[in-house]
């Protein structure tokens, strides 16, 4: 398809391997994923484009259906798109079967092969790309050694726990040594304890074997606490891309605000920009700087978000006013929910000290100040 | 009060159960045990006796029809078992669509048609064959019992096929396996099982058979049960109660050896 004298080159069974490898890792380019025909036409993917950078851990973060799951499996080549363009080191694999795209899948309920030993799971991919039995050896051996599952080469997979099986899908991924790894919510079957084991973890395979991640999930923490990038996604598109930071603290619309941890949303007017933030008046009549999501059109009103943590609570004046309605301890800080004379309700998280309360009871009239750099406007 | 209702706790529920038992098992018990009789009544005892065993296996007819059935059950088994997994396959690796229900029904159509009418059927389809061809050989036996061995082939292996997990064949093919390579590392070994059960059964159903047999033989062609039953309508000799014991022992023999593989195939 265009490319396909480029794609002769490299690695055994058709394989690729890119001569120069380029900046970014995958390239999305305007694809759209269409199942089904004529009037029951669902667009589970609808124009998406988006660049994924070498060495990255980037994360595909949305609700159910939101099309995270469709776009990988369009990665992986489990699927083909209804338009647009993959580019893996900036060749299209887009029509390519899986067999022959050097990018492996970690499942999310693992499937891992069970009439094979661990070991042999290991090696099989390496073994379809047929390597001598010398070299599957001794990288299955390895990555026994980097998934710390040595012990038990010899076990079934039926016969090893849940976390177990976890890491044998892991290494079984990593051994051909893929451009790029797929993660399809691989942590969402462990208890707590273990999940939280396997974020560390999984960052230390990706620092050790510098490869590419493009993981999946649906829990804003995990995509928060792992991720160097992370894009959110609703209803097959992407909202957003960004670091997490940039993800939590400059949410570009309100289905990104809203999804990733809590968010106090405001109306506001628009009266003005001045270096490169906009100068929002509240409904209290309080006027605050903000910064500006990208791609947002100058307009009189506007959505104003502030997180809970970023704004406090005073007994005198703030910049908004309003009165106590809920207080909820949660151990490491306080939640306090204050229902606005505006009537909007906004919520203020409090970091608790050992020796005293928060300071305030239900009922209490009190005053709210945003910082000067809490607030973030929205461009819906 | 109190108790709650308990099917195995009713009254009458043993007997019923050993009134069952013995309706099952006597007659064949029955059988078993005058194949060992002395004399040449198969209801009146005289003693314990190898003899009919003895005659069974040297009398030419017997072993005759013993090789025949054995050659055709081999073959249409095995043509059905290869035809039920190509079936099995195309049937479950594929989205549902219009048609695949009717599809179901075709391949399981022996199991629904009358045995006699498809019977028949091959007698007068045949006929017109062998007129053509001049062929008359056990190749239209052994077609028959392919057909309708398929389906008994077919279902274990559709159960198999559709409790497998599918992501495991995309697994493979995410490691590089072409989809020959993932069928015959992947897909194969986890259907063997299915595939063994569904072999089996086909032999078992072609070295039973009686009706479809009998219309389609051509003369000499007698299988053993044909043979048996042509037997019955001369003497009767405890000679039939010791073919029926040794075709009895074969089938347990095949039931158990199908058991113990499935049962260590599903340990793994």
């Amino acid at each position: 398809m265009g490319t396909g004298s480029a794609l002769k080159s490299g690695r055994k069974n058709g394989v690729i391997v890119p001569e120069q490898p380029g900046k970014s890792a995958i390239e999305v380019r305007g694809v759209r994923k269409v199942f089904g025909t004529g009037e029951s036409q669902v667009a589970a993917l609808d124009t998406v484009s988006v660049s994924i950078r070498e060495n990255e851990f980037f994360t595909l973060l949305g609700p159910s259906g939101c099309g995270k799951t469709t776009l990988l499996r369009l990665i992986a080549g489990f699927d083909f798109p209804s338009a647009g363009e993959i580019l893996l080191h900036g060749q299209d694999i887009a029509p390519l079967p899986p067999f022959k795209r050097p990018v492996n899948t970690v499942f999310q309920n693992y499937a891992l092969f069970p009439h094979m030993t661990v070991a042999e799971n290991i090696g099989f991919g390496l073994e379809m790309l047929g390597k001598p039995k010398a070299e599957v050896k001794a990288r299955v051996a390895e990555m026994l050694k980097l998934v710390k599952m040595e012990a038990l080469s010899g076990r079934r997979t039926s016969q090893i726990s849940g976390g177990q099986q976890q890491r044998v899908a892991l290494a079984r991924a990593l051994a051909p040594q893929p451009k790029v790894l797929l993660l399809d919510e691989p942590l969402s079957a462990l208890d707590f304890k273990l999940r939280k084991e396997m974020q560390i973890e999984l960052k230390r395979l990706q620092h050790e074997t510098g490869i590419t991640f493009i993981f999946v999930t649906h829990d804003q923490e995990e995509a928060l606490t792992m991720s160097d990038r992370i894009a959110v996604m609703s209803s097959g598109r992407i909202l957003q891309v960004g670091t997490p930071w940039d993800i939590y603290d400059k949410p570009a619309e309100r289905f990104v605000a809203d999804f990733i941890g809590e968010t106090n949303f405001l109306t506001a007017a628009i009266t003005g920009m001045a270096n490169g933030k906009a100068r929002a008046t509240l409904k209290s009549g309080a006027t605050i700087d903000a910064t500006v999501a990208e791609g947002f059109q100058p307009k009189d009103n506007a959505t104003v978000v502030v997180r809970p943590e970023h704004a406090k609570l005073t007994s005198g004046k703030g910049d908004l006013s309003g009165t106590v309605e809920n207080i909820v301890y949660f151990g490491t800080d306080t939640h306090i929910h204050v229902r606005l004379d505006s009537s909007e309700a906004f919520t203020v998280r409090q970091q608790n000290t050992r020796s005293a309360g928060c300071g305030f009871e239900r009922g209490d009239k009190v005053g709210i100040s945003i910082g000067n750099d809490a607030a973030q406007v929205l461009r819906d | 009060m109190g108790s709650r209702f308990d099917i195995r706790r009713q009254t009458g529920f043993t007997a019923i159960a050993m009134i069952c038992f013995f309706a099952l098992y006597l007659p064949i018990i029955t059988v078993v045990v005058y194949a060992f009789n002395a004399g040449s009544s198969i209801a009146i005892w005289e003693g314990v006796s190898l003899r009919w065993f003895y005659q069974a296996w040297n009398n030419n007819q017997v072993v005759d029809a013993s090789i025949r059935s054995l050659q055709i059950a081999s073959v249409a088994a095995t043509i059905a078992t290869i035809v039920a997994t190509m079936a099995a396959l195309a049937t479950t690796r594929t989205k549902p669509y219009p048609g695949l229900g009717f599809k179901y029904a075709f391949i399981n159509q022996p199991l629904m048609v009358p045995e006699i009418v498809t019977a028949v059927a091959l007698l007068i389809f045949f006929s017109r064959i062998k007129i053509w061809t001049g062929y008359s050989g056990l190749g239209y036996l052994m077609a028959a019992h392919t057909a309708f061995c398929i389906p008994f082939a077919y279902l274990p292996i559709r159960a198999r096929l559709e409790n497998m997990d599918l992501t495991l064949e995309v697994a493979a093919a995410d490691l590089y396996a072409t989809p020959w390579k993932a069928f015959r590392r992947v897909t194969f070994p986890l259907l063997w099982p299915g595939i063994l059960a569904g072999l089996m059964l086909a032999f078992v159903i072609s070295l039973d058979d009686v009706v479809i047999t009998e219309f389609v033989k051509s003369g000499g062609q007698d299988t053993l049960p044909t043979y048996m039953l042509g037997q019955f309508r001369r003497v009767i000799t405890p000679e039939i109660n010791a073919i029926s014991t040794v075709f009895l022992l074969i089938s347990i023999l095949i039931v158990t050896v199908f058991f113990f593989i499935s049962r260590k195939k599903d340990q793994e």
